[in-house]
């Protein structure tokens, strides 16, 4: 790894959610997202069955500053990979509008500049690499792709440098993606999404496909890239740990919805929605103290046909009620956090 | 004691390429007793996944066994010609693969794979075997299996795929599960519901289960021993809670130091200085020893093989009682000072 990137003399102070002068880079607002699985029509003619539409986003809206790590955690299928393709391009919302450094993401304007400012490291890294390409050539794709460098040596010294940051060598620059284990394929995915030096990153279950001591390195290296050229990231992850090293602010996300979002310290000491509190319980016991990990009681419905009002509350142990009926709002509970459950409202937890 | 499901004895797996050969797996030997989970942990590219593939018959080209022996229930199987293999595969092993678009076919519905893959091994009639199916997707954790079970691959999200790859994996309930990072896609409360029911499987058909995986806190929860591995060979085998709490090879160390955790806020994580070094060039001595910090001078020309330790064995020079260095003697005296007994 290059001294200069992996340990920076004076680490700069990292940009909190309380910054004054902070800047909005990603507005989030309003994002549904509506799936249709039904079977094919002549199907569901002779079974006799309706049109089956599967809601993976209801409702979406977070704002992510400039320096700033927003991470949205939650249960497998609660709708994070689709939030994250819709703001970075790739899957058009149903409704709802993403916003990045003012342009909307989906009116239809030129984007070619903004996109060159974003770049998207995904959860399944094998779907996500060419198999015919070599690895320089799919490292170097970004910066051939947007007109960053024609000059070949320069190209090929910046793929080598990348190749050694995220811990390869720039030899392997020369094999092929099925070549590589899999947390080495991680690792040609991150290189490749930092090659044409994005602004803003979105990290889908980033380092979940490596050990814990080259998730270590990665880890601090994108934070100190974040230190140093002021990235910003929206960072999925289903590791609290590793999230609550990550990030400044924190997004729960429940069926597709957000349930609670505060700074990560809050999350932390003092989490609010009865979903959030039952997430950090289940964390497993690396200390083997013998506390059996509390398991998440009950499981996630079904999405395509969920639970009236609050869709938490066949699994939640405060709901009363008003929950069947009345789908909670997010409302303000503190400086910068918001939760949607009735219970909180009336504080009855 | 019983015959082992699994006994891997001095596996060594080569991959010839343009610039030499490439040694993948090396002298790596282990034993699953019925009813055990063995976690495999270790750097990246270590050779974890490697191991799994050449046990069960499915190296790809030009890649290939080049020593050593695999026995299933005291029957050798690395010799079986491939046809005989692939009913070992199917019926005896199970697997869950690192990737699950390697297991399902993107072209047929997720039911569709279940039922052929039941039908083949057992005699169960369509129906049943759809029935069964059903059953194998709600175990696994997939809500609504029957009216899911006509999906294809590409309508689940990333967690439930690889739930229904596992449920494909238990469908002829075999003897012996290759499970590779079958719970990385999946949040925690998956995991423990995954972990739960392979366990189950385990104790109640004496299957054994080997688990590679880099959550700590799943090998924490679920493995009864733990393979560590670094540079295609093992450095430290022994039971979780040696491994886990008391490591003693130096990787191994490294490797415990480097876990975020829950508690701590923030700050730098540790991580060991370097990176693992190419398989073409593995250093002498020691593969470790350019990243350790007890490095001595035997440790740069003798390769060391795993020696008893404790209830472990570590592929360490600090851990053999012959060695008379200095260094390893305030090693030992650092760690006793430590320990409370
Ligand atoms: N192309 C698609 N067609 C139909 N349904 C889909 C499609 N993509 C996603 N879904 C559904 O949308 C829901 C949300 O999926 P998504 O991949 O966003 O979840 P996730 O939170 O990223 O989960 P994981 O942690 O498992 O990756 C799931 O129920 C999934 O089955
Ligand atoms: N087809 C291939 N040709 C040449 N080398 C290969 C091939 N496949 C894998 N390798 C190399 O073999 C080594 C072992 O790979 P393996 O997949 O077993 O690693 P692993 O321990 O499972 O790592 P991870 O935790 O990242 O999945 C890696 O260093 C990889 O680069
Ligand atoms: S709204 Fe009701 S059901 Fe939903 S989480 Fe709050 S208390 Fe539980
Ligand atoms: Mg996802
Ligand atoms: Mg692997």
């Amino acid at each position: 790894m290059t001294p200069t990137l992996t340990q920076p003399a004076a680490p700069a102070p990292r940009a909190t959610a309380v910054d004054v002068d902070a800047a909005e880079l990603v507005r989030v607002r309003d994002l549904s997202r509506v799936f249709d699985v039904s079977k094919p029509w002549l199907n569901r003619m002779i079974e006799r069955e309706p049109r089956k539409l599967l809601k993976a986003v209801s409702d979406v809206s977070f704002s992510i500053n400039k320096r700033e790590t927003l991470a949205l955690v939650g249960e497998s299928g609660s709708g994070k990979s689709t939030v994250a393709k819709m703001v970075v391009g790739l899957l058009r919302p149903t409704s709802g509008q993403v916003r990045i450094d003012g342009l909307d993401m989906w009116a239809g304007g030129d984007l070619t500049a903004l996109r060159r400012r974003i770049q998207m490291i995904f959860q399944d890294p094998y779907a996500s690499l060419n198999p015919r390409w070599r690895v320089d050539a799919i490292i170097a794709d970004p910066i051939v792709a947007f007109g960053i460098s024609t000059d070949r040596a320069e190209i090929e010294h910046r793929v080598g440098e990348l190749l050694r940051l995220v811990g390869l060598d720039p030899l392997d620059g020369r094999k092929y993606p099925h070549e590589f284990s899999g947390g080495q394929r991680q690792r040609i995915c991150i290189a490749r999404a930092l090659s044409s030096n994005p602004e803003f990153l979105v990290c889908d279950e980033p380092t979940s496909a490596l050990d814990v001591s080259v998730q270590a390195q990665i880890l601090n290296f994108m934070r100190d890239l974040q230190d140093q050229l002021g990235l910003t990231y929206l960072f999925i992850s289903h590791n609290l740990a590793v999230v609550r090293h990550m990030a400044n602010r924190i997004g729960v996300m429940y069926l597709g919805r957000v349930v609670e979002l505060a700074p990560t310290q809050d999350i932390f000491r003092q989490p609010q929605h009865p979903y959030t509190r039952m997430l950090l319980d289940a964390v497993p016991d690396l200390a083997m103290s013998g506390r059996p990990r509390k398991m998440v009681e009950g499981e996630i419905p079904n999405p395509i046909d969920p639970p009236t009002g609050c869709t938490f509350h066949p699994r939640c142990p405060l709901a009363f009620d008003r929950c069947k009926r009345e789908v909670p709002i997010a409302l303000k509970t503190g400086f910068d956090r918001s939760v949607a459950c009735h219970a909180v409202e009336e504080a009855r937890g | 004691m019983s015959t082992p499901v699994l006994s891997v004895r001095n596996l060594r797996v080569e991959f010839p390429t343009r610039r030499g050969t490439l040694v993948a797996v090396d002298d790596v030997s282990f034993d699953i007793a019925p009813g055990e989970v063995l976690g495999v942990v270790g750097e990246s590219g270590a050779g974890k996944s490697m191991t799994g593939t050449a046990v069960i018959g499915l190296l790809e080209p030009p890649g290939h066994i080049a020593g050593g022996q695999v026995w299933l229930q005291g029957e050798r199987i690395d010799t079986l010609p491939p046809e005989k293999m692939r009913r070992v595969r199917g019926k005896r092993i199970g697997m869950v693969f690192q990737d699950p678009l390697t297991s399902l076919n993107p072209l047929y519905r997720v039911g569709e794979q279940l039922i052929e893959t039941i039908r083949t091994h057992t005699d169960a009639s369509p129906a049943e075997a759809r029935k069964r199916s059903i059953g194998l997707l709600e175990a696994a954790g997939i809500q609504g299996a029957a009216r899911r079970i006509d999906s294809y691959p590409h309508e689940f999200s990333g967690g439930m795929r690889q739930r229904v790859v596992i449920a494909l994996a238990l469908a002829a309930e075999p003897d012996l599960i290759i499970a590779d990072e079958p719970t990385t896609a999946l949040d925690v409360s998956i995991q423990a519901q995954i972990i739960q029911l392979l366990k189950t499987l385990c104790r109640e058909r004496g299957a054994a289960i080997m688990l590679i995986t880099h959550d700590m806190g799943v090998i924490a929860e679920t493995a009864d021993r733990v393979a560590v591995m670094y540079a295609g060979r093992i450095a430290e085998i022994g039971p979780v809670r040696d491994v886990v709490q008391r490591p003693q090879h130096p990787y191994t160390k490294g490797l415990m130091g480097s876990i975020p955790t829950l508690e701590m806020d923030g700050g730098r994580l540790l991580q060991i200085p370097g990176s693992m070094p190419r398989l073409t060039a593995i250093p002498n001595g020691c593969a470790f020893h350019p990243r350790c910090d007890f490095v001595f001078d035997r440790c740069r020309t003798e390769r060391p093989n795993p020696m008893p330790s404790g209830a472990s064995a570590v592929a360490c020079w600090l851990a053999d009682p012959k060695n008379g260095s200095p260094r390893v003697d305030r090693e030992a005296t650092a760690a006793q000072a430590k320990s409370p007994t």
